[in-house]
């Protein structure tokens, strides 16, 4: 952006030098036809001072308006209109400054070669700003492409690597690596919902829709193994009331909300902690609360979740076009998310 | 006998540790095992032991955050699922980093690291060496861990109103009053972030959005007074660096 203020100005300086080079050589040219300074000068600047607000003008107009393939010729008219306005407007003016017959009448007589190098100039700055400000949008829209790409990467790229989960998974490879030594049943059972989990994850497809039983049910199955990881640290109650049973929500919707709940239960406090999982249908809505403890004074800013909170946001948008969706509240020392999730 | 802590908040991953610790009953003992880190650093003040197996992420404050608060820190094998690149860093000060799940070899090895060269190396040293890398990565400037008499607190670095230098220590003020913390004013201007807190003087770091006035204040130097209406002396440098941040 700065880059681009400094080419700016730049050009400015350009502009403004160019039309102090074109008065000083009108002045120069009217003079050798045996003009005083003084006349030669008035003419100079006049014109001069006309042409650049013609060519100012123009190059506005392209900045806003960019002539489509078909209508340029629309651009030859603007000029030639324009360039009838400065000329004409000159021949107009200076008679009233300069009082000279000899220069009116020269005046008149050069009005045809004035007009053409006008017209010249005038379709030179338009030729211009036409291919800077084109070239300008081009810019703009390529890195808005390349914008849009990395979000699209970095979106993808979170999403396979929160599939794999690599701390909860070492975490409960080292829980079973422990466990074998000594309770090699509940070894081989935690595998067992290890694996279950995983492949859960793995066959879900984001745009897939799931009753809530299964996704309770994938639910549960983590949230076992995180018990085993915690031992009696970690509570978890589920409640859902049969008739949303078969509602129809987003797959792996709740999965982030509940690891934010025990990241953040677990991490903001040493005792024991309990993560509540409550569904209920309201009129055309399933709604799902989840509650975890947290310490106001001490958590830690909440920069980490905030991925996984907008992630369910921004899926649900995608998905019912709406932003209203995904509430947090934080009061005392529970942190409560709402979802509802439209039935359709 | 050298005398060993494991610190650890999931109970079967200190059984691990424990467990692997069993061929070499005759040489380490363990004292306790510490569920977090607040129980970790009573414990290592009340047994000054040799030797601690320190898990990273933690309820409350993290591995490194208590480490931060012991003032004779003993030799450190970190056990983390911490992933392998962070970890990395620490690995030439810290005795070992054993990544769960590890294996009884390469735990082996990390004891074995630690007995041969326990009596040579002085572990403070190592340990504050560890801390200074540890105090690299970003995650840690969230929030400062002091202690005040026996308790920890955790001081978010939103609510930090203005630092001060004191003696070897530095003072952190906020609205629930100050505490010190023992590092240094260069370690805070380097670590906090340069946009929110400036080193307006050498003395003095606050944080700019605290700031209600400047006056000007004999040649030279300025005075800016904070919400609370501290009055913080500004530099001549101080007052240059504090007009560029705020863009004036």
């Amino acid at each position: 952006m700065a880059n681009l203020q400094s080419s700016i100005s730049k050009i400015r300086i350009a502009f403004v030098s160019g039309g102090l080079v074109w008065a000083a050589l009108l002045t120069y040219v009217v003079h050798s036809f045996s003009f005083g300074w003084y006349i030669a000068l008035t003419d100079g600047v006049i014109c001069t001072s006309l042409l650049g607000a013609a060519c100012w003008l123009i190059n506005n107009n392209l900045r806003y308006y960019q002539p489509g393939k078909g209508s340029y010729i629309n651009l030859f008219f603007w000029c030639l209109a324009l360039t009838a306005a400065c000329t004409f407007g000159a021949r107009w003016v200076l008679p009233y400054i300069v009082n000279s017959t000899v220069y009116a009448n020269f005046l008149a007589q050069s009005i045809t070669i004035r007009f053409f190098t006008n017209y010249l100039a005038i379709g030179w700055m338009a030729l211009i700003s036409m291919i800077w400000y084109s070239q300008q949008d081009q810019k703009e829209n390529e890195k808005r492409k390349s914008e849009a790409e990395k979000l699209a990467r970095d979106a993808e790229l979170y999403n396979l690597r929160q599939q794999l989960q690599p701390h909860f998974l070492f975490n409960s490879l080292n829980s079973i690596n422990a466990l074998i030594g000594f309770k090699p049943d509940e070894a081989r059972k935690m595998i067992h919902q290890l694996s279950d989990f995983l492949r859960g994850t793995l066959k879900k497809d984001d745009q897939q829709l799931v009753p809530l039983t299964e996704e309770l049910a994938h639910l549960q199955l983590y949230l076992d193994i995180e018990k085993v990881r915690f031992g009696h640290r970690l509570q978890t109650e589920i409640s859902c009331d049969d008739r949303c049973g078969e509602a129809k929500l987003p797959a792996m919707l709740l999965q982030p909300i509940v690891e934010n709940a025990i990241k953040f239960g677990l991490y903001d406090t040493t005792e024991s902690v309990t993560v509540s999982i409550r569904a209920e249908m309201d009129d055309n809505y399933l709604t799902l609360m989840v509650q975890n403890p947290y310490d106001p004074k001490t958590a830690r800013p909440r920069k980490g979740t905030g991925f996984g909170l907008s992630g369910v946001q921004r899926r649900l948008y995608l998905l019912f076009a709406r932003t209203d969706l995904v509430e947090t509240y934080a009061d005392d020392n529970i942190f409560t998310t709402i979802i509802k999730v439209p039935q359709i | 006998m050298k005398r060993a802590l494991v610190i650890d908040d999931e109970p079967l991953a200190r059984m691990v540790v424990l467990e692997y610790l069993q061929g070499f009953k005759d040489q380490i003992e363990v004292l306790q095992e510490c569920n977090d880190g607040f129980e970790g650093l009573k414990a290592i003040q009340q047994y000054q032991p040799d030797l601690i197996f320190l898990d990273v992420q933690m309820p409350k404050i993290n591995g490194f955050e208590m480490l931060e608060l012991v003032e004779q820190a003993p030799s450190v094998i970190f056990t983390t699922a911490f992933d392998e690149y962070a970890i990395k860093a620490f690995e030439t000060h810290a005795i070992d980093y054993l990544l769960k799940p590890f294996t009884k070899d390469r735990f082996n090895k990390a004891v074995e690291k630690f007995l041969s060269q326990a009596p040579a190396v002085q572990p403070a040293k190592h340990t504050e060496a560890l801390l200074e890398a540890a105090s690299q990565s970003p995650a840690q400037h969230e929030r400062i861990v002091v202690k005040t008499g026996t308790k920890v607190k955790i001081i978010p670095v939103n609510d930090v109103e203005y630092l001060e230098a004191d003696d070897d220590y530095v003072s952190v003020h906020t609205s629930e009053g100050s505490f010190l913390k023992n590092k240094t004013m260069g370690f805070f201007e380097q670590t906090l972030d340069p946009s929110q807190f400036v080193r307006v003087h050498r003395s003095y770091i606050i944080k700019i959005q605290n700031i209600t006035r400047i006056d000007p204040y004999e040649k030279d130097a300025h005075i800016a007074i904070l919400k609370s209406g501290a009055k913080i002396p500004v530099s001549k440098t101080g007052y240059a660096k504090l007009k560029q941040v705020l863009g004036i």
